[in-house]
């Protein structure tokens, strides 16, 4: 897993669905597993291939379309919504993906993909409009997102700024965990603990 | 200055804030299970940690566990690999674990409320979306991903920033065989699935007030379901009858001082939220799910929406929706065929769900073409159930009282709904594949669902009591 983000560069892969659930990014049936590696072959699964069948693609799905490519995907509002599963963040960067752009996401979903490196771009109903058309009218268009401007932007297109706490900004840019941060902090938590009420 | 009941929690287990960033937020209680535990041991076992606070987890085994002859070694491979390494990993780190034959095994958001651990003012976690569940008793509680499962194993602490404040006002009285499932299937439907995402949500008012603690929890439970970070209601007399003898509440003189503290849970007249919604009870029949997310709810009265009715930037997926339930716009939805009911699942497996149950079916008979499963939250439903003759009532009736686990809710373990059959379901999700590939769900409350299996079509309740 690549741990820095900074500048990603790359066409896109367009999904203009609303209210896409973690349920259909990885179904249950993929979580037995005891790692976190491998994920990808199972992204978007059934919606991927027919009666589970990897020999069965379902031509018309996105990610079965030679079209479209890239290391950013987009999907409309709601993205990540329904269950906490982190495996559906893990599917999605371990197929490849190194952004994911929407309207709006769910928050598990956000925390789950700003712990694994995946950047959630969140833009306005109109931008993202755009997008979509653009990237269908032309699938070789670029995506230009540049974390430290905070900026998202396509050539000879517009520009949109996002927006993305300044804690979690340096965390993605230098590639540091929250764990790192939390071990830090354990001094501070024991005398914390102190005054702690539980009965 | 006036606070609300959020407020009051958060503020007492900030450790610190981060300028421009989140809080360090302190964790009582953490609840674990097999599935999504796992890589956050691992994660542990390479940085050389320990479990910082082994006594605040709980772990029990639910999402991928049989539901009939627990007894026996679980069949498929993985799942029991999963099952196994949960018991590993907790004997390791030592944490008690409420594994598969465990008086008090059941699913995790069953078993945390009727062990008494999960107590008003705390903050609880887990690594399950419905942790909200939890926020019935005046917490704060919400789901986490694996790798906050981690840091709260390594910490006790999670990084967070402060969710905006809703509160949602139910007033009045509910109609006749209107209940908690009704309510909040009703209130998605009308702020839809994304409708509080960002927000934490108390619910209150007077129909809220009356509820018992099982059908806050329920309404808790599906929080989740529009977005919300979690959800919570202010604890009373209420919830205080609920927890006084269970096997973790406090005792003695404890418990009088636990109350006294508990008493002050409540949001402060003039506390301000970011927003306010006002429901009236009487507005709300029983409800239904015709689409494959829990915002698309009407009453069983009502009818699909037209396409006429959509708006023109939400018809893909509309349409995407009715596709995958193979339903028409505009049909009514009462008389529709079911070919299985789902009885079970943190919305509704609890004791009274199941009294709820056997009261309506008691004399009557299940359908033929319908096959039911009833699934406890955990083995102390089961064995109240069996204690007030509850199995007896379901079997005669036709039914199987089966052994508790996520079951149907999810579809993990072999308690699948088969491609294109229609289940009607008491469990949160009507997801596309949810119950299984192409399986198909309505969601429903207990009483709606046991409608479903008498007369094998959807049905409104209100006629046949
Ligand atoms: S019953 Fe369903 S929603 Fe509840 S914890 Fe289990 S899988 Fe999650």
């Amino acid at each position: 897993m690549s741990k820095q983000i900074n500048i990603i560069e790359s066409t896109a892969v367009p999904i203009e669905i609303e209210n896409i659930d973690t349920d259909q990014i990885i179904p249950a049936r993929f979580l037995k597993a005891t790692s976190r590696d491998g994920f990808g072959k199972n992204l978007f699964r059934d919606w991927r291939f027919i009666q589970d069948d990897e020999n069965k693609p379902k031509t018309e799905f996105v990610l079965n379309k030679p079209t479209y490519k890239g290391k950013i995907l987009v999907a409309a509002k709601n993205f990540g919504c329904g269950s906490s599963r982190e495996h559906a963040a893990w599917a999605i960067k371990d197929y490849g993906f190194d952004v994911v752009v929407s309207s709006f996401f769910a928050d598990i979903f956000k925390n789950n993909a700003l712990n694994n490196f995946l950047l959630p771009v969140t833009v306005s109903e109109e931008f993202l409009k755009e997008i979509f058309s653009t990237v269908k009218k032309n699938p070789s268009t670029r995506l230009i997102v540049k974390l430290q401007d905070q900026t998202i932007e396509w050539e000879g297109g517009k520009k949109e700024k996002f927006e993305i706490n300044h804690y979690k900004k340096t965390c993605l840019i230098n590639g540091y965990d929250d764990i790192d941060y939390l071990l830090s902090m354990r001094g501070e938590i024991e005398s914390f603990e102190k005054d702690e009420v539980l009965f | 200055m006036s606070k609300t009941l959020f407020e009051k929690i958060w503020d007492k287990h900030v450790v610190k804030t981060i300028a421009d960033g989140p809080s360090v937020l302190y964790i009582d209680k953490h609840f674990i299970h097999e599935v999504t535990s796992p890589q956050a041991f691992k994660g542990l076992e390479q940085r050389g940690l320990k479990v910082f606070r082994p006594k605040q987890v709980v772990a029990t085994a639910d999402h991928n566990v049989p539901t009939i002859n627990q007894h026996l070694p679980i069949k498929e491979e993985l799942s029991r690999i999963q099952v196994q390494t949960l018991k590993e990993n907790c004997e390791k780190f030592g944490i008690e674990l409420y594994g598969l034959g465990h008086p008090y095994q059941g699913i995790v958001h069953v078993i945390g409320p009727e062990l008494g651990i999960t107590q008003p003012g705390m903050t609880v976690v887990c690594g399950d979306s419905h942790t909200s569940t939890h926020g019935a008793f005046g917490t704060i509680a919400f789901g986490i991903g694996t790798s906050e499962v981690e840091m709260v194993l390594a910490t006790q602490c999670l990084l967070q920033t402060k969710p905006k404040l809703m509160r949602i006002n139910v007033e009045g009285k509910l109609n006749k065989a209107v209940v908690s499932k009704d309510i909040i299937l009703y209130i998605i439907s009308q702020i839809s699935a994304s409708g509080a995402t960002g927000y934490a949500v108390e619910y209150a008012g007077s129909a809220i007030r009356s509820l018992s603690m099982e059908a806050r929890m329920t309404i808790c439970n599906m929080s989740i379901e529009m977005g919300a970070r979690c959800g919570m209601i202010a604890p009373d007399e209420i919830t205080f009858e609920y927890m006084k003898g269970r096997a973790f509440a406090p005792k003695g003189a404890k418990w009088d001082e636990a109350v006294a503290y508990w008493k002050n849970l409540q949001s402060d007249p003039g506390a301000r939220f970011d927003h306010e919604i006002n429901i009236d009870a009487a507005d709300i029949e029983p409800m239904i799910t015709y689409g494959t997310n829990p915002g698309m709810g009407i009453g069983v009265t009502g009818h699909v929406p037209n396409l006429s009715e959509i708006d023109e930037k939400e018809k893909p997926s509309f349409e995407k929706s009715l596709n995958y339930m193979g339903l028409e716009p505009g049909i009514d939805i009462k008389g529709k065929k079911v070919d299985y009911v789902f009885i079970g699942s943190c919305t509704n497996s609890r004791i009274e769900d199941l009294r709820m149950v056997a009261n309506f079916v008691k004399g009557k008979q299940k359908a033929s073409d319908v096959e039911v499963w009833i699934v406890p939250g955990s083995r102390q439903v089961e064995k109240q159930a069996r204690e007030e003759g509850i199995d007896k009532i379901l079997e005669d009736a036709g039914f199987m009282l089966r052994q508790p686990g996520c079951s149907a809710c999810l579809g993990m373990n072999e308690d699948k709904i088969p491609a294109g059959k229609y289940c009607i379901s008491t469990s949160n999700r009507n997801f596309e594949g949810r119950q299984g590939p192409n399986a198909r769900t309505f969601l429903a409350s207990p009483l709606t669902a046991a409608a479903a299996a008498i007369t094998g079509k959807v049905a409104d309740v209100r006629e046949l009591i």
